[in-house]
């Protein structure tokens, strides 16, 4: 067992009478594409539910479990008052937290309204805004707790997901590569897309961990696992225009899924003052 | 429940839906005041952020609605952008389409039957109790779930939020080789639909029936899928017939230009989702609908599968209007889509192009499809360089909210009428009432430019 990164507050483990750790799966702001994937793992599924308790899942169950609990799944990105005091909860209750995909981890499509006027788009929306409380921003969870890991992509990858579960019923760190989608399409073999044809591709700063589908798939990467670990936009915006890109296309390709990652919303607000 | 003060009953949090949702039940005496179903899903304003993106943007974009029916939001989307720019994509870019519409529906579809809504009919609480008890099921279930994952997958990439769907066709269409494997899959999911259908069909099943109108798309010669022409079947209230009436009654059609004057939302104080009516009246999309308007055009091994089932002849208009046998009647649409998926597997010849071009054009597009849950409405307002100026989504959650509420009304009533109930048991019950719906509260929270303000 590792040390607990929240400084110690975590319960004991909620083990239950079989020895066996428990999982909770919370939702915040969400397609809830990311807690299906737990349910797309058929093949892993009833193996999963022998080896862990799923203790609150409500998309998959009506019981509701009582924490603390060993791994807490969180998807969503924080964007209501009520959230707030919703997130500090979840992490008393839970031993490790790991936040699942880009909404969780970065806030989301929704933070789309970070770059605007927030009562502008209620009012679009909603004839009646002060029926509807949210907060101005949606915010990633780690700007609100303290969380373990990050597990990135819209949605996450599956693969990733059983990566991490297994890991911490295993005791070990999970492996989970923070490396640009490149290193994925070479080891897919896929011809580049950008360099063959021409194609803009943000698989150079984008955080691997899809499998580089996109190219495999005839297109550029459109970012959706959010900037990787070692990103050079002063090289790679020059390689967008190069490729036909003008301004508002290249804001609008960084202004997605993970439009308020922090090196994504930089990038952005810069090339939208030029 | 012999005095006559109001009594509130909470459902905190809605289990086995998509979404977040509660209810809210005030009684008085037997009768039920008033079924609030409260959307708490928190909004995301996809409305408000489509504005001021490029045409070629929203299908890739509101695919994030929702995580369980992607494919729906892409296909509507391309479906009203390319009608916004007057192309139309037709012939085995067309097929390829509804192929991968029938894989969303195939796991989409599997997924409520086994996952969601199975465990009300055998006593428990969750996949996972299930998985203990009737281990053979389920992992009949995972594996008929797959072989549409596996759809999606080889045309998209990946299952949920597949990447090829793109305005004029696909970024890349697969070879005749690829789809091979698929269709093996698909020869065994057959046998898995088929036991599917005969599985559910003998559940337990309450009496009951619904009054509302029924939405759904209808095409000629096909179970209407990735398109169509709004067809409405009369409530059987109105031709004086009772709610559980399995007589097929008059439809009518309107167009899809007009979608926004006939069904029309409204907002509530106490949901995040618009509710809407259907020319003023309470409407029902979904399994039910597309049953009894399009039942004829399913083929004839759905059409045995739905007469073996209980559900009547599809081929002389048998219609189902009880709530709780919608499992029955998307067992049967399982069924449908995989023997579809086939067909249009062994008809396939790879296209040319991927995609036909789309080049913007000022105007206004409309574009709609049959979501697993029901009719899903887009509509885009494009400027001459495709600029997305404004942007509707209509989801089928939130036409259903109102037909959600009455079913919940109606079952409390009619318990009530029996005698005591617990507030548990009431919550139970009202909470089976609306997963009957297979409600998709993610999508239901994000809506529309409104005509009409409401005090």
């Amino acid at each position: 067992m590792t040390a607990d990164p929240a400084g110690g507050t975590a319960p004991a483990p909620g083990e239950d009478a079989d020895g066996r750790p428990s999982l909770a799966v919370w939702k915040f702001a969400s397609c809830d594409g990311c807690q299906l994937t737990v349910l797309d793992c058929e093949e892993e599924l009833v193996a999963l539910a022998g080896a862990v308790r799923v203790s609150y899942f409500l998309e998959a169950s009506t019981e509701a479990g009582e924490g603390p609990y060993d791994l807490s799944l969180v998807e969503g990105s924080v964007t209501t008052p009520q959230d707030l005091a919703r997130i500090a909860h979840v992490r008393r209750v839970s031993r490790r937290l790991v936040t699942i995909g880009a909404c969780a981890t970065a806030g989301g499509v929704q933070a789309l309204r970070n770059f605007a006027e927030v009562g502008d788009f209620l009012s679009v929306v909603y004839a009646r805004p002060d029926y509807i409380a949210t907060l101005a921003d949606s915010t990633p969870v780690s700007a609100h707790v303290p969380v373990d890991l990050e597990l990135r992509g819209c949605p996450i990858d599956r693969g990733q997901l059983l990566e991490v579960i297994t890991a911490y019923l295993a005791g070990r760190s999970p492996d989970v590569p923070r490396h640009s989608v490149c290193f994925e399409c070479k080891r897919r073999g896929t011809v580049c897309v950008t360099v063959a044809r021409g194609v803009p591709c943000l698989g150079p700063v984008t955080h691997a961990g899809c499998g580089a589908l996109c190219p495999a798939y005839g297109r550029g990467c459109y970012g959706c696992f959010g900037p990787s670990d070692s990103t050079n936009f002063g090289a790679f915006v020059p390689l967008l225009r190069r490729d036909g890109m003008d301004t508002l296309d290249v804001v609008r390709v960084l202004r997605t899924f993970n439009a308020a990652a922090p090196e994504f919303a930089a990038v952005s607000r810069r090339e939208e003052a030029r | 429940m012999t005095d006559r003060d109001t009594r509130v009953v909470g459902v905190g949090a809605l289990g086995r839906v998509e979404g977040e949702g509660a209810l809210r039940l005030s009684l008085r005496g037997d009768e039920v005041e008033h079924a609030a179903l409260s959307i708490y899903e928190p909004p995301r304003f996809f409305e408000a952020f489509l504005r001021g993106r490029g045409h070629t943007e929203p299908p890739d974009l509101t695919s994030r609605v929702c995580g369980i029916c992607p494919v729906a939001y892409q296909m509507s989307a391309c479906q009203a952008l390319e009608d916004a720019c007057g192309v139309v994509v037709g012939g085995q870019l067309a097929a390829l389409r509804r192929l991968m519409y029938c894989g969303e529906w195939i796991e989409s579809q599997t997924l409520h039957v086994y996952l969601l809504h199975a465990p009300d009919f055998l006593g428990c609480d969750s996949l996972f109790d299930l998985a203990a008890s009737h281990r053979a099921d389920v992992e009949r279930g995972l594996r008929l779930k797959q072989a549409g994952n596996a759809v999606v997958e080889l045309l998209g990439g990946r299952a949920i939020h597949p990447v090829s769907a793109r305005l004029g066709g696909f970024h890349r269409v697969p070879s005749v080789e690829e789809l091979r494997p698929v269709a093996a899959r698909l020869r065994q999911a057959m046998e898995d639909a088929a036991r599917t259908v005969r599985w559910v069909s003998g559940f337990d099943f309450p009496d009951a029936g619904c009054d509302h109108d029924l939405l759904a798309l209808a095409a000629p010669g096909t179970y209407a899928i990735e398109g169509g022409v709004p067809t409405v079947m009369d409530a059987p209230g109105l031709h004086g017939l009772r709610a559980d009436s399995g007589q097929p009654l008059p439809t009518r059609t309107f167009g899809l230009r007009d979608f926004g004057r006939h069904v029309v939302e409204h907002q509530v104080p106490y949901s995040t989702a618009l509710h809407s009516r259907l020319d003023g009246r309470r409407h029902l999309t979904g399994s039910l609908a597309r049953f009894a308007i399009s039942g004829r055009e399913l083929s004839p091994t759905a059409r045995q599968a739905a007469r073996e089932a209980g559900l009547g002849d599809p081929a002389e208009g048998a219609v189902c209007r009880n709530p709780y046998r919608s499992i029955v009647v998307r067992a049967v649409e399982v069924l449908y889509a995989v023997e579809e998926a086939l067909r249009i597997i062994d008809a396939y010849e790879p296209p040319s192009r991927p995609f036909v071009d789309v080049p913007p054009r000022a105007g206004v597009g409309h574009g709609a499809t049959e979501a697993p849950r029901g009719l899903l409405y887009h509509r885009y307002r494009l400027d001459g360089t495709g600029t997305v100026l404004e942007a509707d989504l209509v989801p089928p959650t939130a036409q259903n909210q109102g037909a959600i509420e009455e079913d919940v009304r109606r079952a409390v009533h009619g318990r009530l009428g029996e005698g005591t109930a617990t507030d548990g048991e009431l919550a139970s019950l009202s909470e089976r009432a609306i997963r009957n719906h297979d409600p998709c509260i993610s999508c239901s929270a994000h809506f529309l430019d409104l005509t009409v303000e409401r005090g």
